[in-house]
């Protein structure tokens, strides 16, 4: 049984999902936006909500997120993109909406608008990207940047005294009355993508069933930014990242409920 | 007993050569070129070991820019 036969004989059990464009895709080689953008694409088809979904896109790597995924989405100024995600969903409340936001768009300029709509309880769903820097601009320091972490702008590394702590903006959002889905994921493992679907996969069911916000975020790493090949990049992710962002659910109210 | 046969097929120019695939795969069946470049210059994966994939999805699920497409058939 050779391969010509396996392909045309076999079974497809795998491949690009029919809502990613054909183009390709500018961020860097084993960038984790692309694993996340296949999961969204997969989630998506999969609720059948294809027609039905209005997506926000950030600024920062993920603003051309339009050319990539086939769906309905609006650009929002830097950061306003949860304002601009509760605007859309109060109008269209039988709409899927989900706004794909980096840490330098959420955790820092956007913070006032990501805390407000969660605490809102809009029923929407935010993805947070969260690489620890600013990845698009040139790998300056981030309000997520790690303890010690060598960035542009702090060469020597991010110093407690100087830069303060890192912010750990899920812990913040499972706190608030407004959100449903509280939970921080990773896509470096084949495991660990299955569980960050199934996670984007609660997120959008929850914001349907108008049970509140939900964010997921998603530990990823910054091969570029951080000036190491893809591969030790997520090396470094499970080493250093995973001990002050750990993975796993923080606030799950569907379970309670149950 | 039925074995499970895997293929992969890996779109070449789409691919960025970030070797993610090639560390994903459990039984070391792809590899990065090292002769050929595609038309952006990346050392393109490709499936270097011959009748050794089951088709696990692994490589697929790790791709980035979702280069890969899996194909499965039982072995009777």
């Amino acid at each position: 049984m050779d391969r010509e036969y396996i392909i045309r004989h076999g079974r497809r059990v795998y491949g690009k999902p029919a809502l990613m464009n054909d183009v390709p895709m500018h961020y860097c080689p084993g960038c984790s936006h692309g694993v996340v953008h296949k999961l969204i694409c997969e989630a998506v088809e999969e609720m059948g909500m294809t027609e039905k979904t209005i997506a926000i896109s950030p600024v920062g790597c993920a603003v051309f997120a339009y050319k990539y995924i086939d769906l309905d989405w609006q650009e929002a100024a830097h950061g306003r993109a949860p304002a601009l995600a509760c605007a859309v969903k109060r109008l269209w409340p039988d709409r899927l909406v989900f706004t794909y936001q980096g840490d330098g768009d959420l955790a820092c300029i956007g913070t006032a608008e990501t805390i407000h709509a969660l605490s809102r309880a809009d029923n929407i769903a935010i993805i947070f990207i969260n690489n620890a820097i600013y990845g698009m601009t040139g790998g300056q320091m981030a309000p997520t940047t790690l303890y010690g972490m060598k960035t542009a702008t702090c060469p020597s590394g991010r110093q407690t005294d100087l830069h303060g702590h890192p912010l750990r903006i899920t812990e913040l959002a499972a706190a608030l009355e407004g959100t449903c889905y509280v939970t921080r994921q990773s896509v470096d493992t084949p495991a660990a993508i299955n569980k960050a679907k199934k996670a984007i996969l609660k997120a959008f069911g929850y914001s349907m069933q108008g049970r509140g916000a939900s964010l997921v975020e998603i530990v990823s790493a910054c091969s570029s930014g951080w000036k190491m090949s893809p591969e030790k990049a997520n090396l470094w992710m499970r080493e250093h990242m995973f001990s002050y962002f750990p993975p796993g659910d923080l606030k799950d109210t569907g379970r309670e409920v149950q | 007993m039925a074995k499970i046969r895997g293929a992969v097929v890996i779109d070449r120019e789409r691919c960025k050569g970030c070797n993610l695939c090639v560390v994903a795969c459990p039984l070391d069946v792809l590899a990065l070129s090292t002769k050929e470049v595609n038309r952006k210059g990346y050392n393109f994966a490709y499936e270097a070991r011959d009748g050794v994939c089951t088709g696990c999805t692994s490589c697929a699920l790790v791709c980035p820019d979702g280069c890969i497409s899996v194909y499965r058939i039982k072995e009777e």
